[in-house]
């Protein structure tokens, strides 16, 4: 039931990330409202404070707003979700070309396989 | 104001100290783990909290008063063992706690109880180990307290109990209030923790925040743990 963390990273900034995610893939649609940070807690396992952290880190990022005594809802503004989806997305390519340089290939050549990858696959 | 205070707390068994010179300092809406390894003295402080030790020298605190009856009706207390009467059925275990405590929330007790299927027709007896700590556990948490005394929750019980009970704390704790869980099973507990606190000897070895450790030692609570606790023996 309770969600993998990793150990080397505190909880909460691992749970934006998640969050985050779930709010680039429209897991949680814009406008849609979230679930209450003890829910939350009691569905991930953790504790209900470092829930309250990483709303307060994605509120401050514009990312999620608070209705004064209903709860926690995803902005409507499309943009700030597709800003967080493409930084999201550039995390993901720069720790792709990372690893492939740790592997010895230059960025043509991860490139290409990637190109080649995507040929392989439907 | 701490809910929870000790100011040079030694508390000494004949010529073994148990614990020596603590200062510690507790506030309230936060969870936080007393971790050490067995004997290093958590019962012993836990015991002091609810007044059923007194101290050899310093004090304890709780809610800036001594241990007495009156601390007692904020102070929800789960003992390391057991201490549920065996000929009463769970439905007189609800009364017994309701007369106790002014704070006890019986829809709240009767809730769980029911989700986990253990009839209130049930006597102690006739109840698993499992079932017992688990109906324990309601009993304690079913309390709207300031302070919640948790010695050794998880110990013993298997995993998928485990997850119940890590569960049930998270899910009915006064947000308001302190918990206090005590264990050696770091890796189980550490998720829902705010802080720990190392007891070592007698001694704190460390009070810190989870998040604090992960983020300036790039390490969980349980790889700490085992760090230190192995350097001690070096």
């Amino acid at each position: 039931m309770a969600w993998d963390f990793r150990d080397d990273l505190p909880i909460y900034s691992q749970l934006v990330d998640r969050l985050k995610r779930a709010v680039a893939a429209g897991k949680y649609p814009p406008g849609g409202k979230l679930p209450s940070v003890r829910e939350l807690a009691a569905d991930a396992g953790i504790n209900p404070n470092t829930v309250q952290r990483a709303f307060g880190e994605l509120e401050r990022d514009g990312l999620i707003f608070t209705q004064r005594a209903s709860g926690k809802y995803v902005t409507e503004s499309a943009e700030r979700i597709d800003e967080a989806k493409k930084q999201l997305a550039e995390s993901e390519v720069h720790h792709f070309i990372i690893s492939m340089r740790a592997l010895g290939y230059e960025r043509g050549q991860a490139l290409q396989m990637l190109e080649e990858s995507r040929e392989g696959e439907s | 104001m701490p809910i929870l205070e000790c100011r040079g707390l030694t508390k000494n068994y004949g010529p073994v100290c148990a614990l020596d010179h603590i200062d510690l300092s507790i506030e309230p809406g936060r969870i936080v783990g007393l971790l050490g390894p067995n004997g290093s003295g958590k019962t012993t402080l836990i015991k002091l909290a609810n007044g059923l030790l007194q101290p050899t020298q310093g004090e304890i605190l709780i809610g800036g008063e001594a241990p007495a009856p009156k601390t007692r009706a904020i102070v929800s207390y789960l003992p390391e063992r057991i201490a549920l009467i065996d000929w009463m059925t769970a439905r007189q275990q609800l009364d017994f706690f309701q007369d106790f405590y002014a704070d006890f929330q019986r829809e709240a007790a009767e809730h769980m109880l029911a989700q986990l299927g253990i009839p209130l027709t049930q006597t102690v007896k006739q109840m698993s180990k499992g079932t017992r700590e688990k109906m324990q556990l309601i009993l304690v948490m079913s309390r709207k307290s300031q302070l919640y005394l948790l010695d050794e929750p998880i110990g013993g019980v298997d995993p998928a109990t485990r997850d119940y009970i890590l569960h049930t704390i998270i899910s009915n704790y006064n947000p308001e209030a302190a918990v206090v869980i005590s264990t050696h099973l770091i890796a189980d507990v550490e998720n829902i923790l705010d802080d720990v606190i190392f007891l070592n000897r007698g001694k704190i070895a460390l009070h810190s925040s989870v998040d604090e450790i992960r983020e300036t030692r790039g390490m969980s609570v349980d790889a700490l743990f085992r760090e230190v606790f192995k350097c001690w023996e070096n």
